[in-house]
């Protein structure tokens, strides 16, 4: 597959009502791959989306289609379709006429439009259902319908503005599968918008973690799981323990008092840093054995594993995904491998309060 | 149980809707049925379907249609303007601020600045078109009736397009829809509810204008309503006045008919 940008974001910023929404950000996007644009409510992820529908201008910077400019293309002109969040199907259409909409705007033939919105609606699963009204079908058939009445058109990129949200959980994984299935099938260049970092972590090839109007970090799930950046991209994308710790040498960390073994280097030596260790990477033993000697203040049973929650003697806490019981008021040791260690340099952000999400 | 007590609740507006509405229509339908003299008669109804009614009654229709077309064609694109202003409920209050002064003021007021020594007329002339009769034409009639009623136009299709899901436009946009088509295949077929409801309340009325009719058409209109408050107040034929007032309302229930067969979306 060719290495063609698709979409070019170029220094965008954009201001609404003096409130910096996106805040100089630069990113490519490429054919054939399912992006997923992730961050907390406020972070800019839908802007960019209506960026690239072109709903709306940048402040500054420039928006690339294929290498030409589109800041001032209005959405009617635009190669991409959206599906939108609470799926805005016409209420005054059915089902065949909502999914036709786009190319009865082109002027297509009759018998050509019936083709292709039967196609698009078998590509969702419904047919024979042409002929309801919207009002009368489920979320789960909404959902469908929208998405038809928008791959119809055969767009470069179809844009996805949290789509699953409205679902509940059973048929929010069922629609996960469905929707990187459809991608495949298609061909075409997903940018999925979503505040659940295990929906962007399942289905997306490539990641940007948004914060604040930056994107904070971009990658596939793997690197943004196992290698954040910064304190956020780490608290946001899964559950894991954040420590301050410090740099002593390459491959010797310093934390929780005590100093231990990982595979990072290149940091200055004694740099503060933040330390990333996941709960599924910490394993309940002994004391003795521990690397970690902890007391366990409380319990879940999460189904595949229970969730610990432990302090050690400075107070510090500690999530445990564990398949192994423990009681409460037990004490224990924490045994984890160098890898397991994740260091992280702290950046300016980092200052703040991480409670947003 | 439950019944009951919510018919005791019914029961003030069931009487107040039977003494001030069903009796006076029963009233008027009996009354149709006499003539001057008092007799029972249908020559009344006879009367109305001679051309002076009949011509009366195309006329009453055609100015209310004038009245409802152009109030919409005004009505419209105001609402929709003032849907997209920063302070619409300001704005639209000012729009709804004329409702407030009292009908004959209005109308009077209309008189003083239609006038041969009017405001208008001073302005023809100052542009050098010099003073015109406005006065009792039927231009003037339309423009002030048609001003009149701007503000019950405006309220429903203002209320209809602040119920429109603001991303059924951006996806209309989004599937390639011109902002010309857009209106025309989603925003107007998504307010036409408020739109009816908008033509209701201005044609209704505009039917059986009089006030307006007199005031400032003279003689020069002569519509159903201007009949009915002839033949009760000058010739005192309540029996006719009350044949065109069944006429009337027939006519109003056949356009709520028409108009009023709303589906909830």
């Amino acid at each position: 597959m060719e290495k063609e940008a698709i979409i070019r974001f170029e220094r965008v910023t954009k201001i609404y009502d003096g409130q910096v929404v996106l805040d100089d950000i630069s990113f490519d996007i490429e054919r054939g791959k399912f992006y997923t644009l992730l961050g907390p409510s406020g972070c800019g992820k839908t802007t960019i989306l209506r960026l690239i529908a072109g709903f709306t201008e940048p402040t500054e910077g420039t928006i690339y289609f294929h290498g030409k400019p589109v800041n001032h293309i209005p959405a009617n002109k635009r190669q991409v379709n959206t599906v939108f969040q609470d799926y805005a199907l016409f209420p005054h259409l059915n089902v065949f006429e909502n999914v036709a909409f786009g190319l009865r705007i082109k002027k297509k033939k009759q018998a050509e439009i019936r083709e292709k919105v039967m196609e698009a609606l078998r590509f969702v699963n419904l047919e024979g259902y042409e002929n309801r009204s919207v009002q009368e079908m489920s979320g789960g058939q909404r959902q469908r319908v929208a998405i038809a009445r928008a791959i119809v058109n055969e767009p470069e990129v179809l844009l996805l503005d949290e789509p699953l949200s409205a679902l509940d959980l059973k048929l929010r994984t069922e629609m996960q599968y469905e929707l990187r299935e459809l991608q495949r099938r298609l061909g075409i260049t997903f940018i999925f918008v979503t505040h659940d970092q295990e929906e962007a972590l399942a289905m997306s090839d490539q990641i940007f973690v948004l914060n604040k109007g930056k994107i904070q970090q971009s990658g596939t799930p793997k690197e943004i799981y196992d290698e954040p950046v910064n304190r956020f991209v780490a608290d946001f994308i899964g559950e894991s323990n954040i420590l301050r710790g410090v740099m002593l040498k390459d491959y010797l960390v310093e934390f929780a008092g005590k100093r231990f073994m990982c595979v990072d280097k290149g940091f200055r030596p004694n740099e503060p840093v933040d330390v990333v260790i996941r709960p599924e990477d910490l394993q309940i033993t002994t004391r003795a054995q521990g690397k970690l000697q902890v007391r366990v203040d409380s319990q879940l049973f999460r189904g595949v594993h229970y969730e610990l929650c432990c302090y050690d003697e400075d107070g510090n806490e500690w999530l445990v995904h564990s398949t192994k019981k423990a009681e409460v008021g037990e004490e224990i040791g924490l045994y984890f491998d160098p890898e397991a260690i994740h260091v992280m340099r702290i950046s300016e952000e980092d200052g703040e309060k991480i409670d947003e999400n | 149980m439950k019944t009951s007590i919510r018919n005791v609740y019914l029961l003030p507006y069931v009487v107040w809707i039977g003494i001030f509405v069903v009796a006076p229509i029963l009233l008027i339908v009996y009354y149709s049925f006499f003539d001057i003299e008092g007799k029972w008669t249908l020559s009344n109804y006879k009367m109305f379907f001679t051309p002076i009614y009949l011509k009366m009654a195309a006329s009453s229709v055609w100015y209310a249609l004038l009245v409802t077309f152009f109030s919409l064609l005004i009505a419209y694109p105001a609402a929709y303007a003032l849907t997209k202003t920063k302070h619409k409920q300001l704005w639209l209050l000012f729009l709804i601020l004329p409702t407030w002064v009292n009908l004959l003021l209005k109308v009077y007021a209309f008189l003083g600045i239609f006038g041969t020594y009017g405001l208008a007329n001073a302005i023809l002339a100052a542009v050098g078109i010099g003073p015109k009769q406005i006065l009792f034409t039927d231009f003037s009639f339309v423009f002030v009736s048609v001003y009149i009623f701007i503000p019950f136009m405006l309220l429903p299709i203002f209320n209809a397009l602040e119920e429109l899901n603001p991303s059924l436009v951006d996806a209309a946009r989004d599937l390639g829809a011109s902002a010309w088509t857009t209106f025309r295949r989603v925003v107007f077929p998504l307010t036409l509810d408020g739109v009816k409801a908008g033509c209701q309340a201005v044609f209704i009325p505009s039917l059986s204008l009089f006030m307006i009719t007199r005031l400032i058409a003279g003689n020069r209109v002569i519509t159903l309503g201007t009949a009915i408050e002839e033949h009760f107040l000058v010739t005192q034929n309540w029996g006719m006045g009350s044949t065109i007032a069944v006429f009337l309302i027939i006519a109003m229930a056949a356009v709520v008919a028409v108009t009023g067969n709303r589906k909830r979306g």
